[in-house]
């Protein structure tokens, strides 16, 4: 816990509170353009907020604590990880917190909040899209997983600051064979993750394909607002996450002012840069089905564990 | 006269006393004399094991009480981990005992007999001879299937159970017995101390024998694949305080086993025994958990998820080996010190979830999760219990086993390091198999804990339920406490596991903490910290700014209670709690996901109307997911002995004649064998 890593943690969790429900914007904004439409503008997200936040709370009839703490535990959860992890500066808020294990079952302890809650609505439609969750958030822990152990091996550590600082001294990592396929892998679990297409599309509302809006069907004003919010968190932070992993560049490295304005303004434009990319990306695919979730989660475990292989024999061979 | 022994003679006199005492006493009084009877006992053995984990150890021959070989107990700090732990397993299942048998009733031999099964428990890890070891297995062995045999009056698969593990834990001993028998006659003496001294001498090939028999017995008491199938079917039908003591306490001795004569007596050993507890390990974490997950009732979900947990601690224990034999002691230390960890954070969750879900059964009547829900009303205490017992069996911040499987994860990752080719297979399809492991886990609790305890009661049982007595609730608090503690300062037990890991072969400690106490796990030598403790205070920090930050928006029109709504029921009228997911419905994205693994089947019959066979009078479809293993692994075993023994009836038409006529042709074919052979 140093002065640089607590300057950065304020940095970043007001930066990404603030600008997550931009970023949201900008990928709306992307796709509406790309679709010929003129597109309501990027501020539209953080009026959606407004309006939500201020209506008046609801408590769906049959629901317990359960539902009224959940959107509380999903922010709470996104807020820690963006605080700890070394966006805008190279060292983090609270050393101990910033182990990539620590963060990645931060996340997924935020999802099953989420899951918990839809299932205690008692309808097909929570159930439904707790179910879906799940099952996606079950398959994905392995590449997560074996990908940070890639990334781990050649820092010799989980650390995320460890592994930020080693990429920062060796910058040629980045593209080893073990880095990029541990990229490609982290890419398809952040589209899985943050309910991007393929995997789950934000903008529907079709009973059949709906997973993350099937879970928070019945949430309305405030709450949604929370929901909503923190949804959008969870995007930057892991935007931010393959930023800090595989694009180090620009990262604070001591607390003077310019060196965190530069920080800063890097974070942000890798992480728009990111999310411009996904936004373009998904004009060009569609949804595939749930069932076909699976194969591709699955090949992108199959990269995660090439990068492993690669990552130990090359580095052997060296 | 230390501590640890005064605590364990202590602890076998209560027991046999509170078995005396049951055995006569008026039929009013035996459950609360029986609990209490075992939670003492219970005390005494967490106080012992204690003792040893501080540091005392003591050797006590008692040569003249069993003929021929005699006993002989010694403790070190590697039992008081599995002493310990049973002890503080048994205080909590023996109070939450009182109040569930004197509302379900049970029998004067089971009653009598559940401290003896404690002191038994507590007895295997202090044995210190061959002789005594097994006196001591067998003894827990008829206990715990007398206790599994309860209530063999009210169901009948209770027998069907009681069956299988009386077969199944006697294969396991004759396993036991024939190695270790082998390991003693070559060694020249049944003592831990003269086998571990004649350990080096003894040819590859023998030890690897001893070890794989040692492996088989010891394993099928912890519930490995595939000698699993006992567990799901005994641990359910079992009382659930018993179910807590078999699941958390009676299958870590299989682990105490494979420690004890892996380590301990053998010395380590050649790489492809700890590749193999690896690759079974990581077998059953992954196929115990997927059954899980697929799994309604509540109780056989449970033991499945004990198959999973012994699975990530055999991981660990195979990891310690695989890293000892190539020479790496600080990432082997690191490896045994996660799966003792994990043997404590299991023991305390499993004793909390089978003790909620036995509170669920008495309450409801029922262990399907399809006809439950909608208990957290009914029944607060017991959702909060499952809730944090769930929370902290699937790995996720601020649960217990986040901690081991941290732990676990980190002694992995640093393996790669100069590693063998075998290794560096082995290592990151271990990582994979945990992970999936610990995704499986959440959405296996998320399951039983929202289709069972949320939502809308499915059944009237389930909107019946009613909360179970004090007593009950007490033995449930106990062990949440003790989940509470281990999770958020598990700094305050490493040292203690860091003395058994050294007197399990290694010297030091390698997990150190921060200057901030017991708040921050960092490991010596290795870059890797992690603080459960902090972790969670962020979260409450933050959870609790947001909450009040909402509070004080000035735009609310309705400060204090929310408005009710309707539910959506998509404008087709009130929501019923038929059209709910149910467990079935929820597991069955990942049901088709690993089709090819658990190999569901399903049956559909339509029956036609007698005049048109165009039109349909009813549809029956059924689905279930059986134990692929025991379909494809014991049925034809079992069908091949059943035909051999009636194939062999033949030969037995029950004629005397026919009999003496064996006889006879049997004593003449070995006088012609010796005259030839002579």
């Amino acid at each position: 816990m140093n002065a640089l890593g607590i300057t950065g943690g304020v940095i970043q969790a007001v930066v990404i509170t603030g600008g997550a429900p931009l970023l949201t914007g900008v990928m709306r904004q992307v796709r509406a353009k790309l679709e010929g439409r003129k597109g309501p503008g990027v501020g539209q997200p953080w009026r959606d907020l407004r309006k939500q936040f201020r209506k008046e709370a609801v408590a769906p009839e049959g629901t317990s604590e359960i539902f009224r703490v959940a959107p509380l535990a999903l922010v709470a959860t996104t807020v820690v990880t963006a605080v700890v992890v070394p966006f805008v500066t190279s060292a983090s808020a609270v050393e101990p917190m910033a182990d990539l294990f620590a963060v990645v079952a931060l996340l997924a302890m935020g999802t099953a909040t989420l899951a918990l809650a839809a299932i205690d609505t008692g309808t097909a439609f929570g159930g439904m899209g707790a179910s879906r969750e799940v099952t996606i958030l079950a398959l994905v822990e392995p590449t997560l997983l074996v990908s940070i152990f890639a990334l781990s091996v050649p820092a010799g550590s989980t650390n995320l600051a460890a592994i930020v600082a080693a990429t920062l001294n060796d910058p040629g990592r980045v593209l080893s064979p073990a880095s990029m396929l541990a990229a490609i892998a982290l890419t398809v679990v952040t589209v899985a993750e943050t309910g991007r297409i393929p995997v789950d599309n934000p903008a529907t509302h079709l009973e059949l394909t709906m997973v993350h809006e099937a879970m928070i069907l019945e949430y309305a004003g405030p709450d949604l607002a929370l929901i909503e919010l923190a949804s959008s968190m969870r995007l930057c932070v892991f935007l931010g996450l393959l930023a800090s992993l595989f694009a180090p560049w620009g990262i604070a490295a001591s607390p003077t002012p310019l060196a965190l304005a530069i920080g800063t303004a890097a974070f942000a434009a890798k992480v728009v840069a990111g999310g411009a990319v996904l936004a373009a990306a998904e004009v060009f695919m569609a949804k595939i089905r749930l069932f076909r979730v699976p194969e591709l989660l699955a090949g992108s475990f199959l990269l995660a564990v090439a990068a492993v292989a690669s990552s130990y024999f090359l580095a052997g061979a060296s | 006269m230390s501590t640890s022994a005064l605590g364990l003679g202590l602890a076998g006199t209560i027991a046999l006393l509170t078995t005396l005492a049951v055995l006569v006493i008026p039929f009013r009084l035996r459950p609360t004399i029986s609990g209490a009877g075992t939670a003492l006992v219970g005390t005494a053995g967490l106080a012992a094991g204690a003792a040893a984990l501080a540091g005392q150890s003591f050797t006590l021959p008692l040569p003249s009480l069993l003929p021929l070989s005699g006993l002989s107990f010694a403790v070190d700090p590697l039992s008081g981990v599995f002493i310990a732990v049973t002890g503080a397993v048994a205080v909590a299942a023996g109070i939450y005992a009182i109040g569930y048998t004197s509302h379900s009733g049970t029998s004067r031999a089971a009653a009598a007999v559940l401290p003896l099964f404690v002191a038994s428990l507590l007895a295997v890890p202090a044995a210190a001879s061959v002789a005594t070891l097994l006196a001591c297995w067998e003894l827990m062995a008829l206990t715990s299937l007398l206790l599994v045999l309860t209530e063999h009056k009210q169901r009948p698969e209770v027998a069907e159970a009681g069956l299988w593990y009386a077969v199944m834990t006697h294969l396991g001993l004759v396993c036991l017995l024939g190695g270790l028998m082998i390991f003693t006659a070559h060694a020249g003496g049944d003592s831990f101390a003269a086998l571990a001294a004649a350990a080096p001498e003894l040819s590859p090939a023998l030890k690897g024998a001893v070890f794989v028999l040692a492996l088989a017995g010891f394993g099928s008491k912890a519930g490995m694949v595939p000698l699993h199938a006992w567990l799901p079917r005994a641990h359910p039908e079992a009382p659930s305080h018993v179910s807590a003591l078999m699941s958390a306490a009676m299958v870590n001795l299989g682990i105490y086993g494979i420690i004890r004569v892996g380590f301990g007596l053998l010395g380590g050993g050649s790489t492809w025994w700890w590749l193999l507890v690896i690759g079974l390990g990581a077998a059953s974490a992954v196929y115990g958990i997927l059954q899980a997950a697929m799994s309604t009732d509540l109780k056989r979900l449970l033991g499945y998820s004990t198959t999973e947990n012994m699975g990530l601690i055999l991981v660990g224990v195979g990891a310690a080996g695989l890293f000892a034999s190539a020479h790496h002691p600080e990432l082997a230390e690191l490896a045994l010190a996660a799966a003792l960890l994990h043997v404590a954070n299991h023991a305390g969750f499993k004793t909390l979830l089978f003790l909620a879900a036995g509170s669920v059964l008495h309450a409801t009547g029922t262990r399907d999760l399809d006809s439950l829900g909608g208990l957290r009303s009914a029944m607060p205490a017991t959702t909060l219990a499952f809730g944090w017992g769930g929370l902290a069996a699937s790995a996720l911040p601020p649960g217990t086993a986040f901690v081991s499987e941290w732990l676990l994860v980190q002694a992995l990752i640093h393996g790669l390091h100069g590693a063998t080719t075998a290794t560096a297979v082995t290592l990151p399809l271990a990582v994979s198999a945990v992970a999936l492991t610990a995704g499986l886990a959440v959405a296996t609790f998320v399951k039983a804990f929202g289709t069972g305890f949320l939502a809308k009661p499915r059944t009237a049982d389930a909107a019946a339920a009613r909360e179970s007595p004090a007593t009950m609730l007490a033995g449930m608090g106990l062990a949440g406490a003790a989940c509470a503690a281990l999770a958020l300062v598990p700094g305050a037990l490493l040292p203690a596991i860091g003395r058994a890991v050294a007197a399990a072969g290694w010297p030091g400690p390698v997990i150190r903490y921060g200057t901030n106490g017991l708040v921050t796990i960092r490991l010596a030598g290795l870059a890797g910290e992690v603080s459960p403790l902090l972790l969670t205070l962020g979260l409450v920090i933050v959870m609790v700014a947001t909450a009040a930050w909402l509070r004080a928006l000035p735009a609310r029109r309705a400060q204090g209670a929310r408005r009710r709504a309707r539910l959506w029921d998509c404008g087709g009228g009130p929501l019923t709690a038929r059209m709910e997911y149910t467990a079935t419905s929820f597991a069955e994205p990942l049901q088709r996901v690993f089709d090819d693994v658990v190999a569901p089947e399903t049956r559909l019959d339509v029956t036609h109307l007698d005049e048109a066979r165009y039109l349909v009078a009813a549809i029956e479809y059924r689905a279930q997911v059986p134990d692929r293993i025991e379909r494809r692994l014991y049925q034809p075993i079992l069908s091949a002995v059943a035909a051999w023994g009636s194939a062999a009836r033949w030969l037995a038409p029950g004629s005397v004649h026919r009999y003496l006529g064996y006889g006879f042709y049997t004593v003449t074919a070995v006088l012609i064998i010796l005259t030839v052979t002579r």
